[in-house]
């Protein structure tokens, strides 16, 4: 028989942090307050690795109402409206159970969405799978996909876009990221804060069984452990995943903003990771107050539940709200219309004097108000104490030999038209399942550069502005390059936004990484980190909120560095739809912007979606220069926006030039027109599949008056052919038909996960 | 000015749009909450799209005893206008207004996207406006959107001129490309595809205006 595991081991807990806590309460922890610093200090609650790195981001700007820390980030979009934006990472459960994982992901974004006080407006996913000639792959993206469908489209909240990646490296551990939106009249800005001794908190929503005991912990804060990467072997760990309830999360969100529009709550927080005790400690610590809890008050779902179980389930679609006495009556009114549970499971307390003088907010647990006292800790402690860590960090040894491998030149020329149409997979499958139109915003929804959505929802002032959303990520040009690669990853959102006229006004991000404890990713994530802050400050963009995911690995294998980029932009003006991928017979096609890239190589195929197919995974990256993407971006952004506001405009199409480089773009402007283009002249392969951003194709009826309107504006534009025909002609190096590129795209994704 | 109310069931998500979009048309929503048992003095009702109680069962299957049912019952009975959209109309068939039943679509996905539909009829208060093989581009939102009926309803739906819209292009396996239906008198209608979500080319169609225009009563005497 083997020696048992110290309870600290098995709860997460180093030996060094074990000694930190028993400083903190100069004292041994009992179990239940070991249990609780176990979650709360777990790399997903407390970004123990990763803090020291983001502090290095720039969050500030005039129009930032609330910034990281909070449940969302929130902007000032005008009219009186705020938009809170919030991306986060359901990878572990969703590679364990893809339904239960990929659905509560959605549910709990949302919440933290609405306990700002917003309604939910938009739900973005971008998601990553390992290959689908494997058919536990194909699976897995059947399930996250139908997650997603069947609860998002219950709960009532529009799914408007989103990513599909396909890499070897997230076979074990898919990402399934999830964003949402919402907006706010800003008079209703709610934040969790806890004030105002003998005030109660209540609990609402679901009661509370084991489903999701040390989710945090045990799941999302370490790898999966079978030699062979199979998360299927974890079967262990499935008790850890939750179970979402789409029915109770919409009368949550309703009878939320109905409390919220009432003033009937002193502040308000969503139960997610680490479930009651995150919360309550949270909102404590924020309120500089203490709070009695008692175990006893919470429903609960199972008989013979311990403390610790009720204390760190992560049971959904629950909320905490801090209400005054007087106003309870009321609060359960409103509860019981929408037929959801409230029930005062704490009380805010006063701070405690402590030996030396200072006054600490306690969090205490215990069996009735006035009862046995089960737990007794500072709430500040559990929220905002944890460990920093400065992991070491360490330059991949490979990486010289992997930048010395550079496909641009030495890779053989090879099939060039089955190359572009291996390119172009429209994920039409994915987001036909979602529910993307409703509340009646949605200008331009899932599958082009970026979705358009009217600022509008029940209970906002009028407005005729418009909110955009795009997720951007790009896992081949980070493992080449990660502080170059986030920095063109921010630059591609930005330009994905002025498609539809968007001005970018703040970034979110979900950094999914490996192995902490591994220095070359530690090294990838704080390489990103200064990127990701050097495009921000270049394009003069806050970062108002973000998510680490660590410990994506399988097998002892690190994912390639992830990081997810959500762009939040604002149009002004949203009378008329802004101008799509579909040209028109006898248009000028113009590629708008540098034609070349920055740097040594004009057209550099390292890092390209081309190259990737060809197993052809090294070389150098294309540059990152601010100022010359700035003039482009400002100039199609007002193209665009000035169609959106109701302008005549001379400009047809507009397509960023992205992944599959400019064959890509102009193949996918001629499936949705059905119509053909001849393009005279191209600087070989390179041009035809090179990725950096910065590029865009746009058509328009008057080309002489468009080139001298980007010349006034000092953006170089390149006149590239005429829209004609049945047959897509690049420069005489490929030429393949309209017909064919468009069967060839509307069918590749169903034909790879053998559906049809 | 026209009164309309929009049934709300606690899982509805499109009674905001439904009540936007009658007030484009100039008529006033009131939202009325499951749990009442009286419409009060209103011109139509709406059952608008969502997942009335979740949907856990069977679509619709729970809604029916709602107390709000009994009013709708009646009201139709006396010849009130109702329009079931989408869960709307699951929901009219499960409390037995509207003949025959929605199953799971033919390729057990959701499905959301615009779809073509053809007028059939124009005796019903939702269609008396348009005009009979008038193609009108309207998006579709459901599972659990494939009409179905037995033979004898399915010759009486054609004998009464029930069938009121059908797809252009069947998207979900309904029998006889069905897409939405009345009752025998006309002014109890339910349909799957969802009109309020074609009010605005600015949202890709407007082609459902004439649908809710005549539901509301506008350009009936122009016909």
């Amino acid at each position: 028989m083997s020696v048992p595991e110290p309870l600290h081991r098995a709860l997460g807990l180093t030996d060094s942090e074990l000694d930190d806590i028993r400083q903190v309460l100069s004292r041994e922890p009992n179990p239940l307050e070991l249990a609780l610093y176990g979650v709360m200090w777990s790399e997903h609650c407390s970004y123990k690795s990763s803090r020291l790195h983001l502090r290095r981001l720039p969050s500030k700007a005039p129009h930032v109402l609330v910034g990281p820390g909070e449940g969302a980030g929130v902007i000032d979009a005008g009219d009186g409206i705020g938009v809170a934006i919030r991306i986060e990472s359901h990878n572990h459960p969703s590679a364990i159970e893809p339904y239960q994982g990929a659905a509560t992901g959605v549910g709990g974004i949302l919440r933290d969405v609405f306990s700002m006080g917003a309604r939910p407006l938009a739900v973005m996913d971008p998601l990553f799978f390992g290959e689908l000639d494997d058919a536990r792959n194909r699976w897995l993206v059947e399930g996250v996909v139908s997650g997603i469908s069947g609860y998002g489209n219950s709960v009532g909240v529009p799914t408007i876009g989103g990513e599909l990646t396909f890499d070897q490296c997230y076979s074990a551990n898919p990402l399934v990221n999830v964003l949402a939106v919402g907006a706010l009249p800003t008079s209703r800005l709610a934040l969790a804060v806890a004030s105002g001794v003998g005030n109660f908190a209540v609990l609402l929503g679901s009661s509370t069984g084991r489903d999701g005991i040390g989710g945090v912990s045990v799941l999302a804060s370490a790898g999966f452990a079978g030699d062979d990467g199979a998360a299927s072997l974890d079967d262990a760990k499935r008790p850890s995943v939750q179970v979402g309830d789409p029915y109770e999360e919409k009368r949550l969100i309703e009878a939320c903003l109905e409390l919220l529009d009432l003033e009937l709550v002193v502040g308000i927080q969503d139960l997610g990771g680490a479930g009651l005790i995150c919360a309550t400690c949270e909102t404590a610590a924020k309120g500089g107050v203490g709070m009695d809890v008692n175990v006893d008050a919470v429903p609960q779902r199972e008989l013979g539940m311990a403390p610790f179980e009720i204390m760190t389930s992560e049971s959904q679609e629950r909320m905490l709200a801090i209400v005054t006495p007087e106003n309870f009556a009321a609060v359960k009114a409103v509860c019981d219309k929408w037929e959801i549970r409230a029930n005062v499971v704490g009380h805010v307390v006063e701070p405690t004097e402590m030996p030396d003088g200072s006054r600490v907010g306690l969090l205490r647990v215990r069996h009735g108000f006035d009862g046995e006292v089960l737990a007794e800790v500072p709430a500040s402690s559990l929220a905002d104490d944890a460990p920093l860590y400065d992991r070491p960090r360490e330059r991949p040894a490979d990486l010289d030999a992997l930048w010395g491998d550079d496909p641009t030149f030495d890779e053989p020329e090879g099939d060039l038209v089955k190359d572009l149409l291996d390119l172009v997979v429209d994920p039409a499958w994915v987001y036909r399942q979602y529910d993307s139109q409703l509340f009646l915003n949605t200008v331009v929804g899932p599958g082009r550069d970026a979705a358009l959505l009217r600022l509008a929802g029940p209970g906002l002032p009028a407005s005729q502005r418009g909110f955009a959303v795009s997720t951007d990520s790009n896992p081949r040009w980070c493992a080449l390059d990660p502080r170059v690669g986030t920095a063109l990853t921010v630059a591609e959102g930005v330009a994905n936004l002025a498609c539809v006229g968007a001005t970018a006004k703040a970034v979110v991000n979900c950094l999914n990484f490996g192995n902490p404890e591994h220095p070359e990713v530690m090294w990838q994530l704080s390489e990103s980190i200064d990127g990701m802050a050097e495009a921000c400050e270049g394009l003069s963009l806050p970062v108002i909120g973000g998510n680490v995911s660590l410990y994506n690995e399988s097998g002892g294998r690190d994912i390639d560095p992830t990081p997810v980029v959500g762009l939040l932009g604002v149009v002004d003006s949203l009378v008329a739809p802004p101008p799509g991928w579909d040209w028109r017979e006898g248009d000028a096609v113009v590629l708008v912007g540098h034609r070349e890239a920055v740097g040594e190589t004009a057209f550099p195929l390292s890092g390209s979606r081309w190259a990737t197919r060809r197993g052809r995974r090294g070389g150098r990256l294309a540059g990152f220069d601010a100022a010359r993407l700035v003039s482009t971006f400002n100039f199609v952004t007002a193209e665009v926006a000035a169609v959106c506001a109701g302008a005549d405009s001379d400009v047809t199409a507009v397509h960023d030039v992205s992944g599959g480089g400019l064959a890509a773009a102009l193949a996918e402007m001629a499936a949705a027109s059905s119509r053909g283009v001849h393009v005279a002249r191209l600087e070989g392969r390179g041009e035809l599949f090179a990725e950096f951003p910065g590029r865009f194709v746009m058509a328009t009826s008057d080309a002489e008056s468009f080139v001298a309107r980007a010349l006034d504006a000092g953006v170089p534009v390149t006149l590239l052919g005429t829209v004609g025909g049945d047959v897509v002609n690049l420069g005489g190096l490929l030429s393949v038909s309209v017909q064919e590129i468009a069967r060839h795209r509307s069918q590749a994704l169903e034909e790879a996960l053998e559906l049809i | 000015m026209t009164r309309i109310a929009i049934v709300v069931f606690p899982g509805s998500n499109c009674e905001y749009d439904a009540a936007n979009a009658m007030e484009q048309l100039g008529a006033s929503a009131e939202l009325v909450f499951h749990s009442q048992d009286a419409l009060g003095d209103v011109d139509g009702v709406i059952l608008p799209g969502g997942f009335a109680h979740g949907d856990y069962l069977r679509p619709g299957a729970l809604a029916r005893f709602s107390p709000i049912m009994g009013a709708i019952a009646d009201y139709a009975a006396q010849g009130g206008p109702v329009l079931g959209i989408c869960n709307g109309f699951q929901v009219l068939t499960e409390a037995g207004l509207l003949p025959g039943a929605l199953q799971k679509n033919r390729g057990l996905t959701f499905l959301c996207q615009p779809t073509t539909l053809v007028v059939a009829s124009t005796r019903s208060v939702l269609t008396r406006a348009a005009r009979v093989g008038a193609e009108l581009v309207v998006p579709i939102n459901h599972f659990s959107g494939a009409y179905t009926c037995d033979d004898a309803t399915h010759a009486s739906l054609l004998a009464n001129d029930q069938v009121v819209l059908r797809y252009r292009d069947n998207p979900n396996g309904s029998r006889d490309d069905i897409a939405g239906v009345s009752n025998v008198a006309g002014n109890v209608v339910g349909l799957m595809p969802h009109p309020e979500r074609a009010m605005s080319t600015l949202l890709g169609s407007a082609d459902g205006r004439v649908l809710l225009e005549s539901f509301v009563g506008l350009g009936v005497a122009a016909r």
